[in-house]
This record gives C-alpha cells, structure tokens and sequence, in this order.
C-alpha cells in the first residue's frame, strides 16, 4: 500500500473558511426565499391550494400544412368547435353532465363513462366529449352557461383535407398518439390524447409538421370558470411541408382510376421528384382527422380490398411482362443473345414435361429481340431465360433495383422479391427448377414488385442507368415563407449495364407504343414519343384450355393485374409512369390508357381517344 | 492461505486492509452517525404521508426506502471500515468500473419515460450516473494529491481531470439525464477550488467556456433553443414545467409557518405536484410541516455539511482531505440545487434530494458518500 501524500496540508486548510461562509450564505438565502413564500405569500397560496384554482387551458399548434409543387394546399386547418369537462367541477351540480347530454345529443351514460374513463389524468384536465360542436348547440351550451359548472367550450384548430381523399396514402393521416409512442418519443410535447401523424407525409414529417403547442395557466372560480389569466404562451404554428406532386395531374390520375383497383406513380426524370401517386381503394383522411370511432376503424381493418395500404410501395405484385426488359438486359448484357439471335414461337413451348403458352395463339412466328418485346412474345423470352439461368436473371433484376426497398421516405415499404436458386434453397429447403425460370423469364412465379420498384426499373432504363432516389417533399418552409430543408435530386446509384445494351431496349420499348404490332399502342401520343411497356400478371392459374379472350367472364377476383409502364419524350426523358390496375386483365387495356392520360396532362395535351393500333394484330386482345 | 499466528493484537502486521482496530471504533463519529439516522427518518416519515394515496405496484414506496435505507447503511459502515488508502490504491479501478456500467447504460439500458438511465444485473436494476458521482471523487482525490506548485495548478495539469469529468457527462447528457451532469460540473468545479488552481488558469476556464455557449447555441434547432430556455425560466412552459413549479410553490407556500400537519397535504394527496416522492418531495414536506419544519431540516443539513467540511480540513493527508471534501461539495450542491429548484429560485434540474428522496441507486451513493466521510473522520487520529 502506498503511503498517502501530506504533503502542504495547510493550504487547504487557507480556505476553510470562504466554504463555510458560502454554504451559511446559500442556506440563507433558501431560508429568505421560504419565509417569503411560507409567510409573506402564505395566505395568497394556501387560498390557492384550497380551491386547486390554477388550471391549465391547452392551445395546440396549428399543423404546417402541405401544399403540392405549385403551392395548392393540400392539407391545411380549420377552427373546430370543442366541448370539454372537468370531471372535479361537475360535483358542483351533477345534473349539469345530464343538460349537457341533452343539449349535445349524447346519452348521459356515454357522457359519464368518458368522464370516468381517463383514470390516469392529471387533477383538473379537461375531458373532450365532443368535437366539431355546431352553431346551434354552441348557443345553447353557452346560453346555459351559468348553470353548467365544468364545461369548457373551446375553438381548436382541426386537421382539414380540401380535396378529401385525394392522395391519401401519400399525405397520411394522423391519430392519438399510443402509450408506446410516447415512451419513445423522446419529446415531452406529447401528452395523451395528443395528435401525431401515423401513416405517410403526415408520419414522415411529423416533426416539421408539429409546431409548438400553446397554453395558458388560469385562474378559476370555485365553478371552474376562468376569472383571471395567469401566464400563457402562444402556439407557434408547424412548417409547411411542399410535395413534389402536381395536384392537377393527380387529379387526372384519380379520375382515371375511377372505379378501378390499383396504384399508379409517376417520376420527374430529372430530379426524381414524384409527380403523382394514387393508390385505390382509399381512404377519407378526415375520419382520422376528428377521432375515428371504433366502428369506422373496423371497417376499414376488416375490408378485404385493403384501403389503408399504398399499393405503389406495399403492394407486391407478380411484375409480369414488364419483366422481360430485366431478362432482355441480362441476356445481352451477358453476351448470351444478342439483337440478332432468333427464336421461333408457334404459340406452345413444351419443357420438361409441361406445356408454356404463348399468349398469342398459332404463335409470332421466328423473331428477333426488338419485335419479342414490341409484341411481347412469351415463348421467345422462355428460351432467353433458359439460356441464361435464374441466377443471372435475379442479378440483373437486383443491378435494376427490384427485390429491394427504393428508399422513398413513406413508412412501411415493401421490398418485393427476386428470386433466385440460393433464395430458394433458404427459403424452402429445395433446389431450383429449371422449369421455374421459365416463369421468371417472363415476370410470373416466385417474383414481387411494388409499382414504385417497377416505375424505378422503367426510370433507370430511361435515365441510362442512373438511379435517382425516389423523392416526395420539395422543401419545408416556416410560416413566414423562409426555407428550412430542401431536397435536391440524389442519384443514389448507376446500374451497371452498357449504355448499347439499355439503346436496344429503349428502341424496342419505343416500338412497344408506336410499332405495327405493339401492345402499348393505348398510350401512343400524337406528338410525343411513348417508349413503354405492358404486362400482365397472372393472380390464379389457368387450365391449359383456357383461352386468354374468356377472361372478362372469370369472377373479377381472379382476373389477371394489368401493368403499364412508360416514359417519354423518347429523345429526352421528363417523365415515367408506372401503372397498376388489380384484376383488370391485360395491361394493354387496363392500364395503358390510364398512363396516357396522365401523360397528356403532364405534356398539356388534348386528351385523345385511344388509338387503334396499326398493322396486322389488330384483334382487341394483346399482351400476354 | 494459512491463519495468522495470533500472538497479540499488537502484533497484527501493519496493511491488512480491513483490520478494525480497537481506537477506530473510540474515534468513531457518532454525531455524523446520529445526524444521518435523524434525516433519513425524516425522509421516511415524510415519504410515507407523501405517497400514502398513491397507487403503485408491490410494495410501498417508504418499504421500499426502508429497505433501501437498511441496505445503504450496510454499505455506509463496510465503506468506512476499509481502510482509505485502498481507494486511493484502487481509484482509477473504480472509476473504470463505474464507467463500464455507465456505458453498458448506453447498450443495455432502460427506457423509462423517455430517459434511459437503468441497468439491470441480476434482479436489481440501477442508476450507474449515481455511481459515477463517487467515482469521480475517488479519482480525483486521487490525482490531486500530489500537490501543486506554489501557486496551484496550471491548465497544463487539468487535461487529465478534465477527461475524468467530461466523458461521463457526455455519456449521461445522452441518457439524458441533465441534473447528475450539473451535479458531476459543480462538484468537479468545487474540487477545483479547493485543491487550488491558478487564478489565471480558472479564469481561462471561465471565460473559454465562455465564449463556447453562444458559439454553440448558434447551432442549435429552434426547439432545442426553446426546451433550453424554458429550463432557465419554466413560466414559458405554462403546461409543463411552468405547472409543475406554480403547483410546486402553491405547495410549499400554503404550508404557512405551522404546516398543514402530517398527512394533510393536499397538493400531494391531489396529485399536484410532478415526481412528487423523488425531485419535488421537499414541496410535500414543505406543505405539512411549514417554515418550522423546513427550518429543522434546514438546520439538520447544514450540520452535516459544515461537519463534513471540519472532518475534510482536519484529515491527516491530502487524499482523504480530498475525497470528503468532494463528498461534501456532492451533498451540498444536491440539497442547495433542489430545494431552490422546488421553491422557484433555480431552474428545473432533476436533481434529488440526499436521504429524503425515493430512489435506491440515489439513497446508496449518498450513504456510501457519507461512509467515505465517517471513514476519514475516525481515520484522523490514526497512522
């Protein structure tokens, strides 16, 4: 054991006394402030304190709203008129919960529940009983005031969509904040019964949104009525938040998508912006907005069609078609074909012991490439991707951004699925058939995407390679206009296929719309140049009979999905749709003219009808 | 190891560590002893009338307390029979050990509304921010014993202690845990003192530090700026803390001279007051027991300090002088900062107060301090 130091000991004895005197100084002045406040005030706080006077009157801040790119509100706020009690000041008179009830159309029974309810608030906080209160019973709740100890009738800003359900599920909705957000938020702003966004922009954005809530401490009188004003803090309104989408060209796509099933996205090329979302079935964001009753909530939980989901990002479907611009690149990009190897297709494929149909009958005959993918012929593209395997396929499909999250801020996007021989044998155990990568060829079996990843493929082609992140807020600004974030265009990745390799697929993809022969021909443009895609993804499989003309007489349910996407101008690429259309048959004609619709609004142009396709496969069924 | 040949006490080699010698126990220090028992039963009874009407789950809080207490006074006794040149021997060991649990915090921590400040290790689970306190003391007991030059330490000594102090207080500011970290900067501070630094030196501290703030502030979210200064001046936050401090001084006012008596609280009964059995229990004592009550506690705390501080100038070596003293400067700071935060004369730091506070990691690393004191009070006489 060392010998401890002690050395110098009366220097620090110096100061003995300066400590002393500093703890005697600060004990007196605790004891000063005590007497002021035990004494001098004393009777000022023990009258306080007899009464529980000092109440607290909640202002919230008005939510920043959302305005689309060219400054259209989208979400705003409205003055809404709330009924409150305080459960302590209704033993006063405790007919006055029955006048209320009467006065507001609610059972005394509901009334005394809600009040008893809230075991775990503070003393003295108002309970709301009813929100969005009406001029009628606003008069009379305040006419019988006197008679009515304990009621607080206050004006609260209320969330507000203008345009209803348009755009949903990209806005979001809001709700009270859960016992579990609130142990991990770690901002005391949240008290129970607070808002908070939930699902989309409103989610995502929330702390821009919020602001910083009010009040304001009153003093009251024994009936609880405010006699005088204590200290109080305004609200300072939340941050507006500007979305990259194009409220006129949603407005187009909503109303194409008008009875219809599905999700439908569209991407500036140049920075990545989303210009429109829609997502249907949807939903009224406004029965979140006033408290959504336990009712309405099941409703929509329980409704087979799913209208809380965005089907854009959480929506996986077999990509179809579309798919055969991931087996094209793969095969050329591994040298395995190329623009001029040649496939016959006489309409039937046998492999292994089965047969594979084309979806056009007695066959396309012998073809190249580029008119595989203008008529989409499936029996060419099987040999492709028997030739090439699965493992490259799924290569090719990750380099172009399937099978994984794109990165969009929108909480709970799907990743989709690429699958592949070693995902198989994770998955369930067992080897890879050959027989499957016929399927995946063509964009059936094993294989998921969301629309948005399918709308990044089409982009990616588009944008030769480069990957822009999928954005859908443009800034954020205070209230008095200035700019606190802005999101500039990101590319978050280049795709690592030759700019030769992605030339010979966009000038298929231009035949696909504007060839003799082409499916996309529903979403040819007059003066612009469409290059695009159809596809059609299987939902049941088919008897081997089954002839592909017969499916408008399935049940809808089992109708195949239908895709659609595209990009254009050709020559200089602004803008890609991808479109999604459940149970509405071949994309061709489900979902291609619900893309040329957004695209002539996008590029200003008279809406047209649709346009017969020239040359020789001019039936009304095409597509796979 | 083979028992020891017992000839005669006498003879019982000089450093075995924890030998207890007869003279220990005549100079032990019975009034340090006796004034620690007195406020801590104070705590109790007044733990008991505060959170009577409280709902909580298992015990009650003051079992619980009395639980805690019985065991921080089981420490409070083996901590001072161990001789203190151990923890000079050992001091940076201990204060590693403590900063590994402060950081397993990090990791492994709890979240309780909002705050992650717990660990658990078997079936206890504790506060090591607590621990660091007492660490921290040690250690800096033991740098500073080597004494300065005549005319104190100079900046270019501080570097090491200025580690010491600021690595735990960014490890709890993330917790976060704003009130141990004022805690952990005062008594580092108060310590400074007292071992003597340079005028100069301690002037650049204060003016380097300074001029950081506005630096600093200028970085800062615009709400981040508000949350700070409703800290300093809680009536911007009327529904917060704005409420908690008015109902806080409602409480304590209307106590009057008399109080209102034991058990007849209202603020607390009506559940007025925030944390009122941990930061805001003086506000429920306040309330019943009224200026005369306050001023007997008053008078009992400072006793201990003033007391601590005589055994901290009359130890024989300047490790024990000071570790007691940054006990002392501990107590004193924790009593000074809560009651003026619960009378509305300082800003809303959760800081508890010593022996009258619910928490067990808090009651333990104050009985634990008061060990370290009762150990260099009857270790004076002796070596």
């Amino acid at each position: 054991m060392t010998e401890l130091n002690t050395q110098r000991m009366e220097e620090l004895k110096e100061r003995y006394r300066y400590f002393v005197a500093f703890v005697l100084g600060a004990f007196f002045l605790l004891l000063i402030w005590l007497w002021y406040l035990q004494v001098l005030k004393g009777s000022e706080y023990r009258r306080l304190s007899e009464n529980n006077r000092i109440r607290i009157r909640e202002s919230p801040a008005d939510r920043g709203m959302l305005l689309d790119r060219k400054g259209r509100i989208l979400a705003a706020n409205r003055p809404s008129f709330e009924a409150y009690v305080v459960a302590e000041d209704l033993k006063a008179n405790p007919e006055a919960l029955k006048k209320i009830g009467e006065i507001l159309n609610l059972p005394v029974e509901t009334l005394r529940e809600r009040v008893q309810d809230q075991k775990r608030r503070a003393p003295f906080r108002p309970v709301k009983i009813k929100s969005d209160i009406d001029w009628d019973e606003l008069a009379k709740l305040e006419f019988n005031r006197v008679h009515l100890p304990g009621l607080i009738v206050d004006v609260r800003p209320r969330r507000s969509y203008p345009y209803g359900s348009l755009a949903a599920h990209l806005i979001g909705y809001l709700g009270e904040v859960d016992e579990n957000e609130l142990r991990q938020i770690k901002d005391s702003s949240y008290r129970m019964g607070s808002l908070i966004g939930k699902y989309g922009v409103e989610c995502r954005w929330e702390n821009d949104l919020k602001g910083m809530d009010g009040g304001r401490q009153v003093e009251v009188d024994a009936w609880g009525r405010e006699v005088k004003p204590l200290n109080s803090i305004k609200p300072f309104p939340g941050n507006n938040v500007i979305l990259t989408i194009d409220l006129d060209l949603q407005k187009v796509a909503e109303e194409a998508f008008q009875g219809k099933m599905g999700g439908l996205v569209a991407m500036d090329l140049k920075t990545g912006r989303i210009l429109t979302m829609v997502s249907k079935p949807d939903f009224d964001p406004d029965l979140f907005a006033r408290t959504i009753t336990p009712e309405e909530w099941k409703d929509l939980i329980e409704n087979p069609h799913h209208p809380l989901q965005n089907r854009v990002l959480q929506g996986q479907y077999p990509p179809g078609s579309v798919f055969k611009i991931v087996t094209a690149i793969a095969g050329l990009e591994s040298g395995i074909i190329t623009p001029n190897t040649q496939f016959t297709c006489t309409g039937l494929f046998h492999y292994g012991n089965r047969d594979f149909r084309c979806w056009k009958e007695g066959g396309h005959g012998t073809l190249s490439l580029h008119r595989a993918i203008v008529e989409s012929c499936d029996i060419f593209f099987y040999q492709v991707g028997l030739k090439i395997g699965v493992d490259r396929i799924a290569q090719y499909a990750n380099e172009l951004g399937l099978g994984r999250l794109t990165g969009i801020s929108l909480p709970h996007e799907k990743p989709g699925t690429v699958p592949s021989s070693s995902w198989k044998k994770k998955r369930f155990g067992v080897p890879w058939y050959s027989g499957e990568t016929l399927s995946v060829a063509v964009g059936q079996g094993y294989i998921n995407t969301t629309p948005l990843q399918q709308l990044m493929l089409i982009a990616t082609v588009a944008n030769g390679g480069r990957i822009l992140l999928p954005q859908v807020v443009e800034r954020v600004e205070n209230i008095y206009g200035d700019v606190l974030k802005e999101y500039p265009p990101i590319e978050i990745g280049r795709a690592n296929i030759s700019e030769k390799t992605l030339q010979i697929v966009r000038e298929a993809l231009l035949g696909v719309v504007n060839e003799p022969g082409g499916t996309g021909w529903a979403c040819n443009l007059k003066t612009i140049k469409v290059a695009g895609k159809t596809g059609t993804a299987q939902v049941v499989k088919l008897p081997p009979n089954f002839k592909r003309g017969d499916m408008a007489r399935l049940p809808p349910k089992f109708r195949d999905h239908g895709w659609f996407v595209a990009y254009a101008p050709f020559e200089d690429p602004q803008i890609a749709v991808a479109v999604l259309v459940e149970h509405g048959g071949f994309g061709a004609v489900a979902a291609a003219p619900i893309a040329k619709k957004v695209m002539e609004r996008f590029f200003n142009l008279e809406p047209s009808p649709t346009q017969k396709p020239k040359g020789d496969s001019a039936g009304d069924v095409y597509d796979d | 190891m083979s028992p020891l040949p017992l000839k005669n006490l006498r003879e019982i080699p000089q450093g075995m560590y924890t030998m207890i010698d007869r003279r220990l126990l005549v100079h032990f220090d019975w009034t340090l002893l006796g004034i620690t028992l007195l406020i801590s039963a104070i705590g109790l009874i007044n733990l008991y009338s505060t959170t009577s009407g409280m709902e909580t789950s298992g015990s009650p809080f003051y079992l619980k307390q009395m639980i805690w207490l019985l065991i921080g006074l089981i420490f409070m006794i083996i901590i001072a029979f161990i001789e203190y040149r151990i923890y000079s021997d050992f001091a940076y060991g201990i204060y590693f050990i403590t900063f590994l649990l402060l950081m397993a915090v990090m990791v492994y921590g709890i979240i309780t509304s909002g705050a992650q400040r717990w660990v658990r290790i078997g079936w206890v689970s504790f506060q090591p921010s607590e621990f660091i306190k007492i660490s921290l003391i040690v250690v800096l007991a033991k740098f500073f014993q080597r004494p300065p030059s005549r005319e104190g330490y100079s900046l270019k000594q501080l570097p090491i202690p200025f580690l010491l102090l600021i690595v735990p207080i960014i490890l709890i500011l993330k917790q976060p845990d704003l009130g141990t970290a004022v805690i952990l900067l005062l008594v580092f501070f108060s310590v400074l003192l007292f071992v003597k630094v340079r005028w100069s030196s301690l002037l650049t501290i204060v003016v380097g530090g300074g001029a950081i703030v506005p630096f600093l502030w200028r970085f800062l979210k615009e709400y981040q700026k508000r949350r700070i200064l409703t800290f300093f001046n809680p009536e911007m936050d009327p529904l917060g803390a704005g409420y908690h401090l008015i109902q806080s001084k409602i409480a304590v006012g209307s106590g009057g001279i008399l109080g209102k008596g034991f058990m007849k609280g209202t603020q607390s009964k009506l559940g007025f007051l925030p944390e009122q059995q941990t930061d805001f229990i003086f506000s429920a004592f306040g309330e019943e027991w009224g200026l005369i009550g306050c001023f007997i506690l008053l008078a009992l705390y400072l006793t201990l300090i003033l007391w601590g501080l005589r055994i901290a100038v009359q130890s024989k070596d300047r490790f024990s002088a000071i570790l007691s003293f940054g006990v002392v400067a501990m107590l004193f700071w924790h009593i000074f900062i809560n009651i003026g935060m619960v009378l509305g004369m300082l800003p809303v730091v959760g800081i508890p107060l010593p022996l009258l506070s619910y928490g067990g990691s808090f009651m333990l690393s104050t009985l634990i301090g008061i060990g370290l004191l009762l150990n260099v009070s009857m270790r004076r006489y002796l070596f």
